[in-house]
């Protein structure tokens, strides 16, 4: 939707090329680019002000760097700014004397139980706490029984629903609950309330002085406008929150709330939800914000993500496979499901540094999802016997196949290319030796914490950003000498099992062969 | 013995050679192939995108049956409540209330941006962020300041005259997109409307208003399905609001394919002779592929029913949303062809002015907004109020 401010600075730094230093006026000429992304990422005006002044600051009378786009220089400053506003030093959740009460507060609609069942899961799991859950919603229809469905669901007790019982009340059966039954924590699920309706304002502040919790969460959205400020201030100063927990962003929401309210409050964001599953919750990791923010993509989120779907008993038969130096339309399939998995091409590309941009254009080009479903109905329509041997495809077969799949035999016949092509990088792979891959393997599946931070550095967004940003300007990103691309061969050799993007390279080169000769006419 | 092995490696260069033909066809652009890469595996259990199990025993459990209730004795006060407030502008009194507690700051910016008497650039520089700070953006804001500047740059000009100005060009924006849902009874089968979202917008409660006003002011029988199979207690929810708002409820269990609840409930508001149908759905955020993908099925089963089905598709937009609902609307549009807009929380600080560049750019109509909790606070959109709201007029 939007442009990346990389993308924007590009144009606006052309003419700064060969200058030794960013001078004052240099400076004023990407402050309003810098501004309206900011803006544009729903970081709140004020904020913005502050953060561009403190950016000017920063960057006049700095020495361009040999080799760096002076744009370029700026982003690095910019994200090295935004990362030290929004990090922050105790980011974990606080314990107290059993029981401790967890305050959870917001809007309606941020997804304040789901938020609740959630922590409420990973400090089951993962501090071994004992969990009390209740739900202090008695104005929305049915959203005590949604948490205690969600109990239910997840396994962690959930205090029993009493009709008419005012929110006070039950936030006090809660506590004796916890206290009675020895539970460790006790989490009070509010109602959603505006800021400005005064007579539930009052109420939460009643719950809070009574309950003292440990952790007062304000769970707000990722995708909150201008209005992050307001809302966060006004929580803060009634109920003197602890932490913020922002919801949604797995959404394509650039996050600017979170800065906002990290502003105006000083607290941390604590915690992320990052999709509907009760495993989808994460700790906040602020260099990521900060790349979205600018439009950068998040590489680490795209390696987790792979790490994710990946299981260690299919890599290692996929291994095996690859020794044998075999990959047939079984393996294919699978890959094509795991793109699928990880959220189609599109949302793969969003990730990637500098690429974001480019999902538009594949889209264009027809290379989007409906491709890679196509491809997958193709090989369920072969015989298992045809998927393990794709040799025996014939004329009349292919003909058969695509009756069946409702595509061509043309479809069928860059598809058998595909595989071909895979089969060939296979072949390679086992010329390679085995020793360096399965050590390589190894590493990947070992010291998966340490591996992913090493690959993180690696692959330093601003470094890739510059690589691509040239040829995601021009019209035909994969014509022409930069090969946008070739980051992401780069990328699946520090991905363990990311097949998925690797398998629909071809796919990509197939795209382009048709666009070139389209051009040639 | 020499010459054999000679001749094997120059067996195997050729092939390799082969090998990277095929792999890197002429004209192709250079792009070496990841040679020590991982590869793709995948679990069984990931191979389909499961759904959570059917939790229907827990429905069960609960003993929620939805009863409609409605008498006629609630008929005759319902009316006397709308009545209440239908009269004197009742949903402006509603939303200026809502909106005067926020504009409170844009009033006093726009105050605080008049410094000098005549009309500067610093002045409009303090307009244009009045405007972004109402969540219109950069881009939008700064169209409409430069509109608004055009004559009168350097001219003198009052507080008054800034916000009547304003609002008249926020007006002009948004009037073209202000028109009522009308609602139609084709020939046959009932006049269905889809709701869809992301999560947490208000989808379920707007559907609940929705009814009421449907029934209680247009007098049409009305039946809602419940589409949101997926999260908790999502049909309870919707079927307290279906009887406080005297409509009919078709529900599955948690888990049922909201594809096939939809074509059921036509089905059944077909047989039965219901006049609206109206379908709820799962909030599912606009990126998420599959979820996307399930709801395009949706459309594609009511079709196979009637090609003009849905006769309406909204897109319920939460006014706290800042710059994403860009986003939102683009993708849901292309996914379903969104023909209309429900703004639901403007009774709160947000402003929701992300509406004005929706407007501008996509000229989608917004057929009502969500003024409060309460079953009849979803009123019809009207830009004059709004865009003075905006301002602080009145």
């Amino acid at each position: 939707m939007f442009d990346s401010l990389s993308e924007k600075l590009g144009g606006v730094f052309s003419r700064l090329r060969g200058k030794a230093s960013l001078s004052e006026n240099d400076v004023m000429a990407v402050a309003r680019e810098i501004r309206i992304a900011l803006l544009e990422a729903d970081v709140a005006l004020p904020v913005v002000k502050d953060f561009v002044a403190g950016i000017k600051d920063k960057a006049v009378g700095q020495e361009v760097i040999k080799g760096v786009n002076p744009g370029q220089q700026i982003i690095k400053i910019v994200h090295d700014a935004l990362v030290e506003m929004l990090g922050s030093e105790s980011s974990d959740l606080q314990f107290g004397p059993s029981p401790c009460a967890y305050l959870m507060a917001g809007l309606q609609g941020s997804g304040k139980t789901t938020s609740t069942a959630k922590i409420a899961k990973i400090l089951t799991e993962k501090q071994n706490k004992k969990v009390l859950m209740a739900s202090l919603d008695v104005y929305r229809p049915a959203a005590q029984e949604q948490l205690k469905i969600l109990g239910e669901q997840t396994g962690i007790a959930t205090l029993p629903i009493v009709a008419g019982e005012k929110p006070l009340a039950i936030a006090k059966r809660a506590m004796d609950v916890g206290k009675k039954e020895g539970y460790d924590v006790v989490m009070l699920d509010t109602a959603g309330r505006l800021s400005i309706d005064e007579e539930l304002m009052k109420e939460l502040e009643d719950i809070k002085n009574f309950a003292k919790p440990v952790e007062t969460l304000l769970i707000a959205d990722a995708m909150t406008g201008q209005d992050a400020v307001n809302t966060a201030e006004i929580f803060n100063n009634r109920i003197d929150i602890t932490g913020i927990m922002l919801t949604r962003v797995d959404g394509d929401a650039r996050g600017g709330a979170a800065m906002s309210m990290k502003a105006v409050t000083g607290k941390p964001v604590k915690l992320i939800g990052i999709g509907e599953k009760w495993s989808e919750i994460e700790t906040f990791h602020p260099e990521r914000i900060a790349g979205r923010i600018l439009g950068m993509g998040d590489v680490v989120s795209l390696v987790e993500k792979a790490v994710e779907t990946v299981d260690q008993q299919e890599a290692l038969d996929m291994a095996r496979k690859m020794k044998k130096g075999q990959f047939d339309f079984n393996d294919l399939l699978a890959q094509i499901r795991q793109m699928k998995k990880m959220g189609g091409m599109g949302s793969l590309l969003k990730l990637m540094p500098g690429l974001g941009g480019m999902s538009g254009k594949l889209e264009e080009m027809g290379m989007n999802d409906g491709l890679i479903k196509r491809q997958e109905a193709i090989i369920l329509s072969m015989t298992a016997k045809e998927r393990a041997k794709p040799e025996l495809l014939n004329g009349s077969r292919k003909r058969r196949i695509a009756a069946g799949s409702g595509t061509s035999v043309q479809d069928i016949n860059m598809l058998v290319k595909q595989q071909k092509q895979m089969q060939v990088m296979m072949k390679k792979m086992r010329k390679m030796g085995k020793g360096q891959m399965m050590g390589m393997m190894k590493n990947m599946m070992g010291g998966k914490a340490d591996e992913l931070e090493l690959m993180a550095q690696s692959m330093d967004p601003d470094g890739m950003g510059a690589d691509m940003d040239q040829s995601a300007l021009g019209p035909n990103p994969f014509a022409g000498g930069g090969n946008p691309l070739a980051g992401l061969g780069g990328l699946g050799s520090g991905l363990p099992g990311l097949g998925g993007p690797a398998g629909g390279m071809p796919a990509m080169r197939g795209g382009t062969k048709k666009n070139r000769k389209k051009k040639r006419k | 013995m020499v010459f054999w092995r000679k001749k094997k490696n120059e067996d195997r260069i050729e092939e390799e050679l082969r090998d990277d033909k095929l792999l890197h066809p002429d004209g192709e652009p250079e792009l070496e192939p990841s040679i020590d890469q991982d590869n793709a595996c995948i679990s069984e259990d990931l191979k389909e995108n499961e759904l959570e199990e059917s939790e229907s025993d827990i429905i069960d459990e609960l003993d929620i049956m939805p009863v409609p209730s409605h008498t006629s004795l609630d008929d005759v006060q319902e009316r006397e409540e709308l009545s209440d407030d239908s009269e004197e502008g009742g949903w402006l009194s509603r939303l200026t209330k809502g909106l005067s507690k926020s504009t409170n700051k844009i009033t006093k910016g726009i105050g605080d941006a008049l410094t000098k008497s005549k009309l500067d650039q610093e002045t409009l520089d303090g307009l244009e962020e009045v405007l972004v700070s109402a969540d219109l953006g950069p881009k939008t804001a700064s169209r409409i300041i430069e509109e608004f500047a055009k004559d009168r740059f350097g001219k003198e000009i009052s507080e008054e005259e800034i916000r009547e100005a304003l609002a008249g060009n926020i007006e002009s924006v948004l009037s073209p997109v202000a028109n009522f849902l009308t609602i139609e009874k084709p020939e046959k089968g009932p006049f269905v409307i889809l709701f869809c979202g992301v999560n947490g917008t208000g989808k379920t409660t707007t559907i609940g208003k929705y009814a009421h006003y449907l029934k209680t002011s247009q007098h049409l029988k009305v039946m809602i399905a419940a589409g949101d199979t997926f999260r908790a207690a999502a049909v309870e929810q919707l079927a307290e609001w279906a009887k406080r708002g005297g409509a009919e409820l078709y529900q599955k269990d948690l888990g049922a394919d909201s594809a096939s609840v939809a074509f059921e409930a036509y089905e059944k508001a077909e047989n039965e002779g219901y006049d609206v149908l109206m379908i709820d759905t799962a909030g599912r955020l606009q990126n998420k592929a599959n979820l996307m993908e399930e709801l395009t099925k949706i459309i594609r089963v009511l079709k196979k029913k009637d090609e003009s089905l849905p006769h309406a598709t909204l897109l319920v937009l939460d006014a706290t949303t800042g710059q994403n609902a860009f986003s939102q609307l683009d993708t849901f549009k292309e996914a379903v062809n969104v023909s209309g807009l429900i703004v639901t929380k403007l009774d709160g600080s947000a402003k929701g002015g992300v509406l004005v560049g929706l407007a501008d750019q996509y000229g989608i109509d917004v057929h009502a907004i969500g003024v409060g909790e309460q079953i009849e606070d979803l009123q019809p959109f009207s830009a004059k109020d709004y865009a003075r709201s905006l301002m602080g007029l009145e």
